[in-house]
């Protein structure tokens, strides 16, 4: 069926080819009384090509404004941390910057070839410089760049240089893999335990070094949770390839490298609940849902499942080609209250707690296991005396 | 090594002088010629299949995109039952597509297709030379060129599929065939073609170097060149300072693939194993990468610059506003793309320290451009505009340059690229800037250059209808992108359908890729007028744009050493079109200046 409608496309296109050059060469009738047929562009030529660059205008004018009507709801919408807003503020600036200068200059390129198009017997403007014009494009540039460069310096600056020893951070670790994500939390020391892939063992898959003291009450998860208006330090790690944790609703992305530690740092806003109820977001959530109701109906009619109704969660993406899979890489991230957050962390297993129990679990046969399992137990409470000294 | 140059170059005039003695072979003259003016040609015809090859793969990844994991025929007859099961492509082969699309449109099409072809053709001619300062090394080049498209288009044929780790092949993902199929044997024959690549590319740019420094004739300074010549010279100096990074980025990692070095692989865990690279890293790649990567996207885009500044002051019938100053924003853009490279990196995890240098250097960039957009601009007003395909695509260039490289600001901006880095912003961004652009660049100089290439003229109608229907559809195609990219779609994914988040993107994305599908199919219509009038075209006349330059003083039929007799003597610019007190509209080069004419100081 595809492939027939495939066909008579591309049979009614050439038609269209076909139809299109009667037309110019019917257009060179009335001309070719004076032109010769030279392949060259007659008067004729330049009028009609002349007109059509002005309605070429006209096209990038009303395809710009079909664009911003149609599609601009598509946009990400309200941010949802502490520099989210400052982002978008220079990316409005720039975007009205860009669109006047568009304009303007569209019209200029284009409005010139319609006027100026040529006749014959007309003779140009010999016209080869001015340095005072040249002087004039070349300082508006340079003085609206340097302010769009300060701004932007200041917004980096801001969003990249992150103090790791004020008070009261959340540090969590996010672990990329192909095709997954993984998350460890520093627990009650603050502390994230050192860690390298070739710790890789068992339930330990992100490679933490149990000998660490600092690793003991790390908890590991599969789900990232965030506290609103807690400034979270991310520390990134993959054990394989390149990822990027790209978490658009937060206006935040990183690399995510293997054999370093990248980081990114922002203070989540707005909790997911709070979140659902924005006016732009439940558009956009209405928007999507009426998309995937009709698509459900021509599903259900094929005898297939509907799909599910989609609900806002914030989401961690991997924005860097990784693999086959890399179009699927993704978690949920849950922004919740203080509270909350402490509470669900709270009801999460302790990294030391997980290893422990399944080495018990496979232990039984082996004796010599529980002697090494005892020694971090007793280091833990080094670690909390270290943390609090810290 | 001087030595030799001067064995060759002193082979190559005794040559010339005895030209008439011996007639060429077909082999000679087609195949293994040395003469500049075919190496020109070979390298358009190349390029030109090679062009088709990629932008047939973006319709194949076009169409996956747009109706995501449905059975299409021509999958099944393009892909075969292996790369699309039941005319479904495989996850892994989308990925090679959008690879091999990236590496042929940018380096085979756009590099060699372009710079190639024209600086061959039109170095020798404009600066009134008989031929390339070494022949012989302009056909090594071309030769080493046609192998590494070999060489790239049998990887195609590899069992695990070729190169799909994108066309920036960022290690690890590049060098573990684990981590993806393509990155096996297609990785290697991937590598080992780039290698062939950029030996030719070097061999070329050091020809077009020495030949505009050393072989230019009486009378043509270098404030007389054509920017045609500007560009291509400066052109090939770039490549020639970052080419050579990429071949030791290239080396190493074959180094890290196939003998167990870690230059760019440390501590990784893949498929139940540790591996035992230790200590490398995957950012020293990017920076070698981008060293030449970006200023590769000025290798791809000046030469259409050159082109367009040439056939918008001809078809305009007046001088290019402000010669000198274009020629400065060429050294601008050429020196400023060399310390930019880091604007791809801004969150690989470096330094945000760099990301605030490259921000200031890479939005500097905007100002030499800002100054070319203009200038192109003024030589409109007040012109006397024929309507030839040629000019149309050029003023196409300074259109999409302009809308492509507004969007440059915001990617520029290392603090706003964090949410629109590796989106389809992005996608649109460099797609309307280089690649539009410099395929617009390419058409023109097809356009305006066939005449001299094949002796005969490219039906206007038909290039009216290719001109119209491209400049719309490329705008169908890209205008829409920055949108989804806004929404935070990012770019590489197979399938969109695995977030919900993205379900209201779909409809712009058959859009997309409808306008995609009919902007390739009347390529068609290029592609039957370009071979068409190779054979059958209206013989042209020797001048038929009434242009300045020196390529229209040579005859029609080519001959080697291009002018019959001697090399003709230069006395002005280029660029005096509608000059007051002369009876034509334009004066070329080889005309004398009259007793008190004006010389502007340009």
């Amino acid at each position: 069926m595809t492939s027939l409608l495939i066909i008579i496309v591309l049979v009614l296109l050439g038609i269209a080819i076909w139809q299109l050059t009667k037309i110019f060469d019917l257009t060179q009738v009335g001309a070719a009384s004076g032109s010769d047929n030279s392949e060259v562009a007659n008067d004729r030529d330049n009028n009609v090509n002349g007109y059509l660059m002005f309605a070429f205008l006209g096209f990038i004018y009303v395809f710009t404004i079909i664009g911003l009507a149609k599609w601009g709801h598509l946009a990400l919408g309200t941010p949802a941390s502490e520099h989210g807003p400052q982002y978008d503020n220079l990316m409005t600036i720039s975007m009205v910057l860009i669109f006047v200068v568009q304009t303007i200059t569209q019209f200029l390129l284009h409005y010139f070839a319609f006027k100026y198009r040529g006749k014959e017997g007309k003779v140009a403007f010999y016209y080869a410089d001015n340095d005072k014009l040249e002087f004039i494009w070349t300082i508006i540039p340079v003085i609206v760049l340097a302010g769009l460069i300060l701004y932007g310096l200041y917004a980096w600056t801001n969003i990249m240089f992150v103090d790791e020893d004020k008070e009261d951070t959340l540090i969590v670790e996010v672990y990329a893999k192909q095709f997954n994500w993984e998350v460890r939390y520093a627990g009650e020391d603050g502390v994230l335990g050192k860690a390298n892939v070739r710790y890789i063992e068992g339930v330990n898959t992100l490679g933490v070094d149990m000998g660490d003291p600092n690793a003991q009450d790390d908890i590991q998860a599969s789900e990232l949770h965030l506290p609103k208006g807690k400034q979270v330090i991310f520390k990134f790690r993959s054990q394989d390839v390149l990822h990027s944790a790209y978490m658009p609703h937060f206006r935040a992305q990183m690399n995510v490298v293997p054999g370093m530690v990248t980081q990114f740092s922002f203070v989540p806003t707005i909790t997911t609940e709070e979140m659902r109820l924005d006016p732009m977001i439940m558009d956009k959530v209405a928007n999507i849902n009426r998309i995937r109701s009709e698509k459900s109906a021509a599903l259900t009619a094929d005898g297939k499942e509907a799909l599910a109704p989609y609900t806002f969660d914030y989401l961690l993406l991997c924005n860097k080609i990784c693999g086959a899979s890399h179009y699927n890489m993704q978690m949920k991230i849950v922004v919740e209250d203080e509270a909350d957050f402490n509470k669900w962390l709270g009801g999460q297993k302790t990294l030391g707690a997980a290893v422990k129990e399944s080495q018990a679990s496979e232990a039984p046969a082996e004796t010599p296991a529980p002697a090494t399992e005892e020694q971090p137990e007793t280091v833990v409470a080094d670690t909390a005396a270290v943390a609090a000294a810290h | 090594m001087s030595a030799v140059g001067h064995e060759i170059h002193g082979h190559e005039e005794h040559h010339d002088a005895h030209d008439h003695h011996h007639k060429d072979t077909f082999i000679t003259k087609y195949i293994f010629s040395i003469d500049h003016k075919m190496i020109a040609k070979q390298y358009l015809l190349t390029g030109v299949i090679m062009g088709i090859i990629g932008i047939v793969m973006s319709i194949l990844f076009r169409m996956q995109i747009a109706w995501p994991e449905e059975s299409f025929t021509i999958f099944k007859v393009l892909l075969g039952d292996k790369f699309a099961p039941d005319g479904v492509m495989r996850n892994d082969i989308y990925l090679a597509l959008v690879t091999i699309h990236g590496t042929i449109m940018v380096f085979f099409v756009l590099t060699a297709g372009l710079s190639g072809t024209f600086s061959n053709l039109l170095i020798p001619l404009q600066i009134g030379a008989r031929d390339m300062a070494s022949g012989f090394m302009n056909m090594i080049s071309y030769w080493l060129f046609f192998l590494s498209s070999v060489i790239m288009v049998i990887s195609l044929f590899v069992e695990a599929g070729p190169a799909s780790a994108g066309w920036t092949i960022y290690p690890p993902l590049s060098a573990l065939p684990q981590a993806i199929g393509g990155s096996g044997a297609g990785m290697t024959l991937w590598l080992v073609s780039m290698a062939i690549f950029i030996a030719s590319s070097l061999m070329g740019s050091l020809n077009y170097v020495v030949t505009v420094i050393n072989l230019r004739t009486k009378g043509m300074s270098m404030t007389r060149l054509p920017l045609t010549i500007w560009a291509f010279f400066i052109t090939a100096v770039i490549g020639i300072v970052s080419f050579p990074v990429l071949l030791s980025a290239a080396l190493l990692l074959i180094f890290d693939r196939s003998f167990g070095t870690s230059f760019f692989l440390s501590d990784i865990f893949i498929a139940g194993d540790v591996l035992h690279y230790q200590g490398g890293s995957p950012v020293l790649f990017e920076h070698l990468f981008w060293f030449l990567g970006h200023p590769e996207v000025y290798i791809v885009l000046l030469p259409a610059l050159g082109i367009t500044s040439e056939i918008i002051a001809t078809n305009s019938r007046k001088p290019i506003f402000g010669y000198r100053a274009m020629i400065a924003s060429i050294l601008a853009i050429a020196f400023l793309s060399t310390i930019v490279w880091g604007h791809h990196m801004f969150v690989s995890g470096m330094n945000p320290f760099l990301g605030s240098v490259f921000t200031f250097t890479t939005l500097l960039i905007a100002i030499p451009s800002a100054v070319k957009a203009f200038n192109y601009i003024t030589t409109l007003w007040r012109g006397n505009l024929q309507m030839n395909p040629a000019m149309l695509f050029s003023i196409g260039l300074v259109s999409t340059f302009i809308t492509g490289g507004l969007t440059g600001i915001i990617l520029g901006d290392s603090t706003l690229d964090i949410n629109v880095h590796d989106t389809y912003f992005v996608v649109a961004h460099f797609h309307l800037v280089m690649g539009i652009s410099a395929l617009y660049g390419m058409f023109a100089g097809i356009y305006h250059w066939f005449p001299k290439m094949f002796g005969r003229m490219l039906n206007k109608n038909l290039g009216y209808i290719h001109f119209w229907v491209t400049a719309v559809c490329a705008y169908g195609v890209f205008f829409p992108m920055h949108f989804i990219g806004m929404a935070g779609l990012p770019r590489r994914y197979y399938t969109n359908s695995a977030f919900p988040l993205f379900d209201d993107l779909a409809d712009v994305n058959v859009l997309i890729t409808m306008f995609a599908i009919i902007g390739a199919a009347f390529q068609l219509v290029f592609l039957w007028n370009f071979f068409y009038s190779i054979f059958r075209g209206k013989k042209a006349p020797q001048n038929p744009w009434k242009s300045n330059t020196l390529e229209w003083t040579t005859p029609v039929e080519h001959i080697h050493g291009n002018w019959p007799g001697e090399i003709p003597e230069v006395y002005r610019w280029p660029y005096d079109y509608s000059k007051p007190g002369h009876d034509e509209d334009f004066v070329p080069q080889t005309v004398p200046m009259k007793p008190n004419e004006e010389q502007l100081h340009h």
